[in-house]
C-alpha cells in the first residue's frame, strides 16, 4: 500500500526535477539580452494598456459553483460504483433517488438560465420602431 | 513493486546484501524514468504526426526537411526551444509564472503511474486508479489558470479563465462516462478493469460491446475527453484567431515546451484510459496474452495496448483537423445541457442492465444461449 503511493511520489519528484533540469540546461545555452520593450506585455504590438488584473465576467464564478456541486456528486458515486454489483437492488434504488434529486437541481439551474453563457442581466424595454 | 524487488533480490545473488528498500526505490526511479522517456518521446513524435496528419488533411506536405520524411523535426524543434531566450514579462507575477509549467507538466506526467501498459506492466497499480487519474489531471487546470493569471496579459487571462471553465465543465461528463467500466469491474484499479474484459474471443469481452449503454458511453467519454484536453472542436481557450494562443502566449522557449508536452501527455492519457476502460486494454483479440510465457506475454500485450491507444490518438487528431471550432457559449451548452444529463441517464441505464442481467453483457448472454 505504502510503496504503491511512494511510486506516485517518485513520479512527481522526477517530473518536477525534469522541468528544473531542462530549465537549467536552457539557461546555460540561451542568449540573454532583455530590453524594456522585450519584457513588456504582448498586446499584438500595441503599447500595453493598463493592467490585465481586472474585474471578470461573473459567469465564470457561477460555472465554478455548479462544478463544485456536481464534482462532489461524481466523487460520491465512485465508491457506489465499486460496490454496486455486491449490493444489487438497494444500491440501484439509492443511486436512482440520488441522481433524480441531482437532475432536479440541474433542471432548476437550466430554468433559471444559469447554464446559458450569454445572458442579459436585465431586460431593457424595446425602443420605438424595434420589435 | 516491493514484491518484484523481493524476487529480484532473491534471484540475483550479486545484490543479496543490498537492503530491500534501496532496490525498491531504484526500481521505482527506473520505472519513472522509462515512462518519462516515453512521455517525452510521445510528445515529440506526436507533434510530428500531428503536423503530418494536418498536412495530409489540408492537402499539403507537412514537415519534410529534417531527416527522412521530416522524422527528425521534433529533435530540431526541441533544440530550438532549448536555445531560445526565456522571457519573463516585467509586469508578470514571477513566482506563479515560474511555478505554472511545473504544475502542468507534473500533473500530466503523474497520470502515467497507473496506466496499464500490459500484463503486469503498471508502474503502480493503485486501488483507486481511475479516481487517481481524474484527480491528478485536475492539477493541469490549476497550472493553466496560474499561467493565465501570472502572465498579466489580457489574452492569457482570458484564455486561462476559459480553459479552466471548459475543463471543469467537461470533467463531470468525463467522470460519469467512465463509471460504467468501474461498475462492471467492481474495482477502480485499471488492471482489474482491463482483466474484467477478457474472454469471449477477446473482442466481445470489451466493455464497448457489453451493452448498448456502454457502447454509447464510450462515445460520450471520447467527446468529453477531447474537450477536456482542449482539442480543436473545443479549443476556444487557445483559439489562435481571437486569443493569439491563450494562456501560454507570454511563455517562450523551454517553458512553453512544457505546456506543449503536457498537452500531448494528456492526449495519451485520455486515449489510454479509453483503451483500458472500453477497448479491452491490453487484451489481444482472439488470443490470451496472459497464457504466454511471462516476457512474451508482457511484450505482446504492451504492443497491443500501444496500438489501440495510438489509434485513438490518431482519431483525436483526425477530429481535430476536420471539425470547426465551437463558440464559447455553444461549448458550455454542449457540456451542461447535453453531456451532463446524458451521462447521468446513461449511468442509470448501465446499472439497471447490470441489475437485470446479473452483470452479464449481450455477448455473454448470446454465448450462454448457444451453450
Amino acid at each position: 500500500m505504502l510503496t504503491e503511493f511512494a511510486t506516485v511520489l517518485v513520479f512527481i519528484v522526477l517530473g518536477a526535477a525534469t522541468v528544473a533540469l531542462m530549465l537549467g540546461v536552457s539557461r546555460l545555452l540561451q542568449p540573454r539580452n532583455p530590453t524594456a520593450v522585450k519584457l513588456s506585455t504582448y498586446e499584438c504590438g500595441e503599447v500595453p494598456f493598463g493592467s490585465s488584473w481586472v474585474q471578470f465576467n461573473i459567469r465564470f464564478y457561477v460555472i465554478a459553483l455548479i462544478f463544485i456541486i456536481f464534482d462532489v456528486e461524481v466523487a460520491l458515486l465512485y465508491p457506489w460504483a465499486v460496490v454496486f454489483q455486491r449490493l444489487g437492488l438497494l444500491a440501484f434504488v439509492e443511486a436512482f433517488i440520488f441522481i433524480v434529486i441531482l437532475l432536479a437541481g440541474l433542471a432548476y439551474l437550466w430554468k433559471e438560465g444559469d447554464l446559458d453563457w450569454v445572458r442579459t442581466m436585465q431586460e431593457t424595454p424595446p425602443r420605438k420602431g424595434e420589435r | 513493486m516491493e514484491a518484484l524487488a523481493r524476487s529480484l533480490v532473491s534471484a540475483v545473488p550479486a545484490i543479496a546484501g543490498v537492503p530491500l528498500w534501496t532496490v525498491t526505490l531504484l526500481m521505482m526511479v527506473l520505472s519513472a524514468a522509462v515512462l518519462l522517456a516515453f512521455a517525452l518521446t510521445f510528445g515529440g513524435l506526436g507533434s510530428y504526426v500531428l503536423r503530418k496528419v494536418a498536412g495530409d488533411i489540408q492537402v499539403r506536405i507537412g514537415p519534410n526537411r529534417v531527416g527522412p520524411y521530416g522524422l527528425l523535426q521534433f529533435l530540431a524543434d526541441g533544440a530550438k526551444l532549448l536555445l531560445k531566450e526565456d522571457i519573463i514579462p516585467a509586469k508578470a507575477d514571477r513566482f506563479l509564472f515560474i511555478l505554472a509549467p511545473y504544475l502542468v507538466f507534473v500533473g500530466s506526467f503523474a497520470a502515467f503511474v497507473v496506466l496499464p501498459f500490459g500484463v503486469g506492466l503498471t508502474a503502480s497499480d493503485l486501488n483507486i486508479g481511475v479516481y487517481y487519474v481524474m484527480a491528478v489531471t485536475s492539477l493541469v487546470v490549476v497550472g493553466i489558470l496560474m499561467a493565465g493569471w501570472a502572465s498579466n496579459n489580457k489574452w492569457a487571462l482570458l484564455g486561462g479563465m476559459r480553459a479552466a471553465a471548459q475543463i471543469v465543465s467537461y470533467e463531470i461528463p468525463v467522470g460519469m462516462a467512465i463509471m460504467p467500466a468501474v461498475l462492471i469491474a467492481g474495482s477502480l484499479s485499471l488492471q482489474d478493469i482491463v482483466r474484467s474484459q477478457g474472454g469471449l474471443l477477446g473482442i466481445f469481452g470489451w466493455n464497448l460491446f457489453h451493452n448498448p449503454f456502454t457502447f454509447f458511453s464510450f462515445f460520450l467519454y471520447f467527446t468529453a475527453a477531447q474537450a477536456e484536453t482542449n482539442q480543436t472542436p473545443f479549443d476556444i481557450p487557445e483559439a489562435e484567431s481571437e486569443l493569439v494562443s491563450g494562456y501560454n502566449v507570454e511563455y517562450s522557449g523551454i517553458r512553453y515546451a512544457f505546456f506543449f508536452l503536457a498537452e500531448f501527455g494528456d492526449m495519451f492519457v485520455v486515449a489510454a484510459l479509453a483503451t483500458a476502460c472500453f477497448l479491452g486494454g491490453w487484451h489481444v483479440p482472439f488470443f490470451r496474452a496472459e497464457a504466454l510465457p511471462a516476457l512474451w506475454g508482457n511484450l505482446l500485450s504492451l504492443a497491443v495496448f500501444l496500438i489501440k491507444a495510438f489509434a485513438l490518438v490518431l482519431v483525436m487528431m483526425w477530429v481535430r483537423w476536420t471539425l470547426p471550432r465551437l463558440r464559447v457559449d455553444q461549448l458550455m451548452r454542449m457540456s451542461w445541457k447535453y453531456l451532463v444529463p446524458l451521462t447521468f441517464v446513461n449511468l442509470l441505464g448501465v446499472s439497471l442492465w447490470l441489475l437485470i442481467f446479473k452483470g452479464k453483457g449481450i455477448p455473454a448472454l448470446i454465448a450462454s444461449l448457444i451453450g
